[in-house]
């Protein structure tokens, strides 16, 4: 057998003798490498639903060991708002040609310029995401896609099975979820319909941290504190970028922030942080009285069931 | 809070340490509809410190909004719209909390008739199962059924929790009733004394739950909290032959790596290490392992739990949905299942009907040949030849596969002893299947 890759990492708990410095940390990544493995087995097209965030980036380096040696044997697919953070784009695009990745965009702005998509009043793309997304899907003909979703994100998060089946529309309907037994999925599906494949289930926004802190996962630098220029609307200090800036009565001001989530940059927040280094962050979160979409997506404020009924229509 | 325990290995002789995850809690709740199980939910996060402000926020002004005078923390937990609506639990929730002495996975099933599938769902990875009963009713049928389901699926660890004990005036002599009236049926489904613990509770007041309450001097137990804490959680039981299904096989075919082969999976009982002779299944080629490789390189060993690559000595033809076991223990191979199902869909099981089982990492045809039985979960009883099986009932089939499975039986292995009966037309999940005959009563009923 010829040179293998040899990486720096911790050595298996049971072979070193030593007490195991590691947690349930090992637990969650063998669980997701074998959920990966899974839709590989049994699906034609599966691909990777990436944006550039760091439940997405977690995502793709779990798909990189999970077949290591080998490449990872589907794509990934950014759907693009157009609202981007110019240092989220470069790091797609940098991990992307880093690990010989390939990527597929689906453009919202695309949809707009043509007309298939109209602009929202309060300029916020997000929701405008689903068509795309779904197209996207339908056009490569993908059967399975992994989202980065996490059951303690929210609470229709929670009722999220691993494998979850969407019908012809993208549709999820929470009454009609298969049931999921001990580690057997079932990503059986008819033609037309696809499944939705969320190995970050059980993960939780501090194991995520702490999973980047062991791995050393790079991430777009507008997840550490920066100084920005923000102002602040529905109690968000947003930044001012394609989707525009401070309306009347706004001001701006320089601020030393950061971003717990990425997103449209239209309706994501950033938090007032000294969180410069991962560890910093971890500690940050583990002191939060907030979650991390409470305190930074627009989005999921606009009513009671925002996420239920995104979901409903073939958003994550 | 990991600890470590030494044990001697099978066959290698050798003392190995094993990783005990004393950190880790998984559990499921069950109980019937209306007996409160959302609000004892809500109540273990809010007591302790697990919602952040900006959810209990919604929570308080969804309250008012329904013009409550408190708030309702079962909104904290039923996320949907209909749930919301309804004031009931349609579907599974997977919740995350941690104290400073272990973290938790709760699975927070509905109580609804309907919904014992999502019962099913919750319960089969569970370590330990939180079972609800309101104090005023005590064990009903929903009760019995749940702890049957419980048991069948092997779920180790068992709590009665006897909810809404404010409603009786916090009076002890209902409590006992209701305690020994369960410990009897628990008994009977095979669970020894100390692995049922009874607890009286108020999920709406607190008492009991996280802290002890002054209310029921008569109560001398832990609160829910401290036993879920300090229960002994049984790790993956490492003596025990090894098994990995084969999920994918890896090959990079590139200028470096031109000869890798690799058979991915995860370990699902035992430990594999380098040099162990295996046997490949169901074709019964025996070879040796040359390396566990890991996504972060080689190791010496690995035990259930881990996923891992193997490469072998030998060039076998070998591909998803084999099975890779210790060579001098092998799972028996066989295209006659005798097992137990959890009939899970509207559409009725009838024998005779041509359906599809996924076993590890194979799917294969199956007919159901026999309906031998149909367990009765209340009266721990079984009815002979059934016509049908219905959604939720619990039967004993025999199944002939269209090609041979390397099988354990359940009550040995949770992994290799059970499978997934699937639709073939429209690709549900039809049933949840468990081989041989894990429940002692059934087996006895049926052998009477």
């Amino acid at each position: 057998m010829t040179a293998e890759p040899q990486l720096d990492l911790p050595e298996d708990p049971v072979s070193t003798g030593a007490p195991p410095q590691v947690d349930n940390l090992d637990a969650l990544e063998s669980e997701a490498i074998h959920i990966f493995r899974e839709v590989a087995g049994e699906f034609d097209r599966p691909v990777i639903l990436f944006s550039g965030g760091k439940d997405s980036t977690v995502l793709a380096h779990l798909a990189i060991k999970a077949f290591r040696p080998a490449a990872v044997p589907f794509p990934l697919l950014h759907v693009d708002t157009g609202h981007n953070f110019d240092e989220v784009i470069e790091f797609r695009d940098r991990l992307v040609a880093e690990h010989d990745l390939r990527l597929v965009v689906a453009s919202v702005q695309d949809y707009i310029d043509d007309g298939r998509l109209a602009e929202r009043p309060d300029g916020i793309r997000n929701p405008l995401q689903t068509t795309p997304l779904l197209d996207g899907i339908t056009e490569n003909k993908f059967d399975a896609v992994f989202g980065g979703g996490r059951r303690d994100e929210e609470r229709a998060r929670a009722k999220e099975r691993i494998f979850s089946l969407r019908n012809a529309f993208g549709q999820w309907d929470p009454r009609r979820q298969r049931p999921e037994l001990w580690n057997l999925y079932n990503g059986r599906h008819r033609p037309g319909e696809h499944v939705r494949v969320f190995p970050l289930s059980n993960w939780t926004e501090l194991d995520i941290w702490r999973y980047i802190q062991r791995e050393k996962i790079a991430l777009p630098e507008i997840y550490y504190a920066h100084r920005r220029e923000v102002y602040q609307r529905d109690g968000m200090w947003l930044t001012s970028g394609p989707w525009g800036g401070a309306r009347d009565g706004e001001t701006v001001e320089e601020k030393i922030v950061r971003y717990r989530t990425v997103g449209d940059g239209s309706c994501t927040g950033a938090v007032e942080s000294e969180a410069y280094t991962v560890d910093d962050v971890i500690a940050e979160v583990a002191a939060s009285r907030l979650t991390e979409r409470g305190a930074t997506r627009a989005d999921d404020r606009m009513s009671e069931a925002a996420m239920e009924d995104r979901k409903r229509e073939g958003y994550f | 809070m990991t600890e470590t325990t030494t044990r001697t290995a099978p066959d290698s002789g050798a003392e190995v340490v094993l990783p005990v995850h004393t950190d880790l809690l998984r559990l499921a709740t069950a109980g019937s509809v209306d007996d409160g199980k959302s609000t004892l939910v809500g109540r273990l996060l809010h007591d302790t410190k697990s919602v952040l402000a900006d959810q209990l926020d919604a929570v308080h002004r969804a309250s008012a909004d329904r013009g409550l005078q408190t708030p309702d923390l079962s909104l904290l937990v039923d996320g949907l719209r209909a749930e919301r609506e309804q004031g009931i639990t349609i579907d599974v929730a997977y919740r995350y909390f941690a104290t400073p002495k272990r973290t938790f996975v709760l699975a927070d099933t509905p109580g609804h008739v309907q919904y014992t599938r999502n019962t099913v769902t919750g319960a089969s990875t569970a370590q330990l199962a939180i079972l609800l009963v309101d104090a005023r009713k005590g064990v009903i049928e929903q009760t019995r059924r749940h702890a049957a389901v419980l048991a069948l699926l092997g779920v180790p660890q068992l709590v009665l929790a006897v909810n809404k004990i404010d409603m009786v005036e916090y009076d002890g002599a209902i409590y006992e009733r209701i305690a020994e009236e369960f410990a009897g049926h628990a008994r009977a489904l095979g669970y020894s004394d100390d692995a049922v613990v009874t607890i009286p509770v108020s999920a709406l007041h607190g008492d009991n739950v996280v802290e002890r309450s002054e209310r029921t001097p008569w109560y001398s137990g832990p609160a829910l909290l401290e036993h879920l804490e300090t229960v002994p959680v049984a790790p993956d039981p490492f003596d025990v032959p090894f098994r990995m299904p084969v999920q994918y096989v890896i090959r990079p075919r590139t200028a470096e790596l031109p000869d890798y082969r690799g058979y991915a999976g995860q370990v699902s009982a035992g430990v594999v290490a380098q040099g162990d002779e295996v046997v490949v299944l169901p074709a019964g080629i025996r070879t040796r392992v040359s390396k566990v490789d890991t996504p972060d390189g080689p190791v010496p060993r690995a035990s259930a739990g881990r996923s891992v690559t193997l490469l072998l000595e030998d060039d076998v033809d070998l591909s998803r949905g084999d099975l890779i076991a210790t060579a001098d223990a092998a799972p028996r191979i066989t295209d006659e299942l005798d097992a137990t199902v959890c009939w899970l869909a509207e559409k009725p099981l009838q024998p005779g009907s041509k359906l599809l089982v996924k076993h590890g990492t194979r799917t294969v045809q199956a007919m159901v040949t026999e309906l031998s039985a149909r367990f009765d979960e209340q009266e721990l009883t079984s009815v002979d030849t059934p016509d049908s099986l219905q959604l939720n009932e619990i039967g004993r089939v025999q199944l002939r596969t269209a090609e041979p499975l390397p099988v354990d039986d359940y009550a040995e292995s949770r992994r290799t002893g059970s499978f997934l009966v699937i639709d073939p037309a429209d690709g549900t999940t039809l049933a949840a299947g468990l081989i041989g005959l894990p429940l002692a009563p059934l087996a006895a009923a049926v052998a009477s």
